[in-house]
């Protein structure tokens, strides 16, 4: 998802870089008036563990793996602009220090990585919050949902730049496709640990979440039973898969069922594991801008729906385990 | 001898309800050393981070050199007390060794020259002068505390207070720390479990226990009295018997 | 996680771009990455100025080759997914050999190995001759956001001390449950994050308690005036070379 020098034309990576630059600059003013200044080393800190668990790797698919972005979980511990800044400095310094990412499209990887996946995952996230009953379990499928969502939204984003400012000609039907379908397995991954994570820091210390911070969340100090937990992840999961692929329309002129080498999605370290391709599922997409505004709102729709219907199943389960 | 820093009846509660200080009374004299004692749980840190209105006490006064603390004069006070923390990871917070002793003459508002005096004679005074440019978190431990406590001393402070400073040392580490604060001749407040270091380097103790202050005076006497000891949790290493010390 | 160690970024050295100050560094590199960003794609013959232009950095910085190649490897797992563009542009097509490859797939491809490895390049001279806290006092010194720099700053401080956090966590997490499945492993972790984050939120609220206890009232220190005499010109001269190869790839193109 770091997107190298190269890749963008030189006029959509000024542009990119105004946004981001604006972007950002909003986020530190936001933020450093609305929290006290001991933020300043916690914001560090934390930029400091998403980058190191960044470097972990998880399995998305045989032979393919991704890595925790942090916007959404930087967003929901921290507030959307802190959030956004931290993950920024973490893209930012990747960027000029490691390679991971090019100078000249910092820009673009601010803008995806770290603005796009905070924005979005702060509202989805309170949003469902506020659909749903105030348990911690709630709070962790409105992560879920909130992480998965904001990684759709960065990858959206990158397709936007590429359609604007892209070279090679790839056609921006196959691009959708590819990005779309890769993010959605990254997503789930994404959504699943930040959904764990935000569980256990919920368990510890509620009160250091702004996500939650005028929210009185019930079942914080009750671990929730494994059954309860592997069954809702389990729904949300199988729901999410198939409405991802059973929404994305399939009618094109040019089927071209090709298998692709999407992007790199992981950067241990240099010896170690390195962009793997994959077979994908045949993505299909007319690139037409009403359809991609459809799949998008359909998409988002429908993990909402995914993850209501994930928790009536727990709470169905779990009143069968009680009274077993 | 005058006092320089007098505590009376602090008293803090933490907002869920726990009564870390419950009126603790003391003072200390210039040039004195003191070992502040007491389990687990007595209320030293809470004291510590009250001393210098990090947490503000619901009771109580503190002066030093004549200055009450309030949230007006916190930069003073803060100037004149120290505080070494027991982490030197925490203390230790900028790229290099350097900034991090420069960062309390910088925060003083003194112009660069003025810093960079007190830098290096902080440096000095810790033997740490070769190291300026190291990065903290490639410095032993012995190394990081000295850092630590140079950057608390570039502020010249009048009372240097150290929170466990013999946490993770190892015999020598701790000689040489002993040593050390014998060399500096600011007054000094030691918070410690480390009852053989407290008697090695500290003339007078404070116990502290259950947020108050439970005794106070010579240390060889406070840890000849067993029913003392027992009564605060407080417990000698095996086969140590300060009685056999020479005489102080 | 060996990608970690700001110490294997930086080679020590008392060349003369070791000596400049860190905000000429830093602008050189900006100005540099334009240039190469602004060369058309298929003025081919300007890239090899571009990287003789950059060879001289590295030659001034008196960075070794074995040094720079190796580091500059770091960057290939990045790119290779450039590799498939020409596999999945549009036409028109070339045959080579068996493959029908995209032509626009193929400058595509080219663009990214050329540009990034040029950007990439720059950024090892500068990190290379400038410790990263000097880099971050450059960027001070450029008038970047106080905020966003002393976010790094404690970022890049604190990196290690959270990464071998995280060592000795999975090691326990080893030792404890033996060999997990790439999976299982993941969830743990997962959880674990959570508890590592509130670790670092107790452990920022020690440095803040450090940071009073030192009499910082809101406002990070200004950075120290360089050590460095800040010199522009020599700096200025070696950016206009890049600029002069990348307008003249622009005009006659």
């Amino acid at each position: 998802m770091h997107v190298p020098d190269g890749f963008i034309d030189a006029a959509t990576s000024v542009g990119t870089g105004v946004v981001a630059a604006g972007g950002l600059g909003v986020s530190l003013r936001k933020a450093a008036r609305a929290l006290r200044d001991f933020h300043v080393p916690l914001a560090g800190v934390t930029a400091a563990l998403i980058f190191a668990l960044q470097m972990l790797n998880f399995p998305v698919l045989p032979g393919v793996s991704g890595h925790l972005m942090g916007g959404a979980l930087a967003a929901i511990l921290l507030g959307p602009w802190m959030g956004a800044a931290v993950v920024s400095v973490v893209v930012i310094v990747q960027a000029l220090f490691f390679a991971d990412g090019g100078v000249s499209a910092l820009g673009v990887n601010v803008t995806n990585i770290a603005l796009v996946t905070a924005f979005v995952a702060w509202p989805v996230f309170r949003v469902v919050l506020k659909i749903l009953p105030k348990t911690r379990l709630s709070a962790m499928a409105a992560a879920m949902a909130s992480a998965f969502v904001s990684v759709l939204a960065g990858s959206f984003a990158f397709v936007l730049e590429y359609a604007l400012g892209g070279v090679g000609g790839a056609p921006i039907g196959t691009v959708l496709g590819a990005m779309t379908g890769i993010h959605a397995l990254i997503g789930i991954g994404e959504g699943l640990i930040t959904a764990t994570a935000l569980g256990t820091v919920l368990a510890v210390r509620p009160d250091l979440v702004q996500g939650v911070a005028d929210v009185e969340l019930s079942g914080t100090d009750t671990v929730p039973t494994g059954r309860a937990v592997t069954t809702f992840v389990l729904t949300g999961l199988v729901v999410a898969i198939a409405l991802v692929l059973f929404v994305a329309p399939f009618a094109s002129p040019h089927p071209d069922g090709l298998e692709t080498v999407a992007e790199e999605t992981g950067f241990a370290s240099a010896a170690q594991e390195h962009p793997i391709g994959g077979p994908l599922a045949d993505y299909q997409v007319a690139g037409v801008e009403s359809e991609t505004v459809g799949t998008i709102v359909s998409g988002i729709i429908g993990t909402v729906i995914a993850f209501a219907i994930g928790l009536g199943v727990v709470a169905v389960s779990r009143r069968r385990a009680r009274s077993a | 001898m005058t006092a320089l820093l007098e505590v009376e009846d602090l008293a803090y509660t933490y907002p869920d309800g726990t009564e870390a200080l419950r009126g603790a009374t003391f003072s200390v004299a210039e040039g004195e050393r003191v070992a502040l004692l007491g389990p687990n749980g007595a209320g030293k840190t809470t004291l510590l981070l009250a001393l210098i209105g990090i947490i503000q006490a619901s009771r109580g006064v503190v002066r030093v050199g004549g200055v009450t603390l309030e949230p007006e004069t916190y930069p003073e006070v803060r100037r004149r007390i120290g505080i070494v923390f027991q982490d030197p990871d925490d203390q230790l917070f900028m790229p290099t060794v350097w900034r991090d002793v420069a960062f309390g003459p910088a925060n003083l508002g003194l112009d660069g020259e003025e810093v960079e005096t007190r830098t290096k004679e902080a440096l000095a005074a810790v033997d740490m002068e070769q190291q300026a440019d190291r990065a903290p978190h490639h410095l032993s431990g012995g190394e990081a505390r000295r850092a630590a406590i140079a950057t608390v001393l570039s502020m010249r402070p009048d009372v240097l207070v150290l929170d466990e400073p013999t946490s993770n040392l190892d015999p020598v580490g701790r000689r040489e720390l002993a040593d050390l604060l014998s060399t500096l001749d600011t007054t000094q407040i030691v918070v410690t479990h480390d009852l053989p270091f407290a008697l090695r380097l500290c003339p007078r103790s404070i116990v502290l226990n259950g947020g108050r202050v439970a005794a106070d005076g010579p240390t060889a006497e406070l840890l000849s009295d067993t029913d003392l000891m027992a009564a605060n949790r407080l417990e000698l290493p095996y086969g140590f018997d300060p009685g056999t010390i020479a005489g102080r | 996680m060996s990608g970690v160690h700001a110490h294997a970024l930086h080679y020590h050295g008392h060349s003369p771009v070791h000596r400049l100050a860190p905000e000429v560094k830093i602008v050189a590199m900006f100005a540099f990455v334009a240039a190469v960003i602004a060369t058309p794609t298929r003025a081919v013959w300007a890239f090899g100025f571009l990287a003789a232009v950059l060879a001289v950095a590295v030659g001034l910085a008196e960075i070794p080759m074995g040094f720079f190649l190796k580091r500059l490897s770091i960057e290939i797992p990045f790119v290779i997914f450039a590799l498939a563009m020409p596999f999945v542009g549009q036409g028109p097509y070339v045959e080579v050999g068996s493959l029908s490859l995209s032509v626009p797939g193929l400058w595509g491809s080219w663009n990214v190995l050329a540009k990034a490895t040029l950007s990439v390049g720059a950024s090892i001279v500068l990190s290379a001759t400038t410790e990263v806290a000097d880099i971050l006092s450059g960027f001070d010194r450029l008038r970047a956001p106080r905020l966003l720099t002393a976010i790094a700053g404690f970022m890049v401080r604190y990196l290690e001390v959270v990464v071998s956090e995280l060592g000795r966590v999975r090691t326990a997490i080893a030792a404890r449950l033996g060999d997990l499945s790439r999976r299982r492993e993941a969830a743990t972790l997962a959880a674990v994050s959570g508890t590592m984050f509130i670790r670092a939120y107790e452990r920022g609220e020690r440095i803040h308690q450090a940071m009073l206890a030192r009499g910082y009232q809101g406002v990070m220190p200004a950075a120290a005036a360089p050590e460095l005499p800040v010199r522009w010109s020599g700096m200025v001269a070696w950016a206009a070379s890049a600029w002069v190869v990348a307008a003249a790839a622009i005009l006659t193109t």
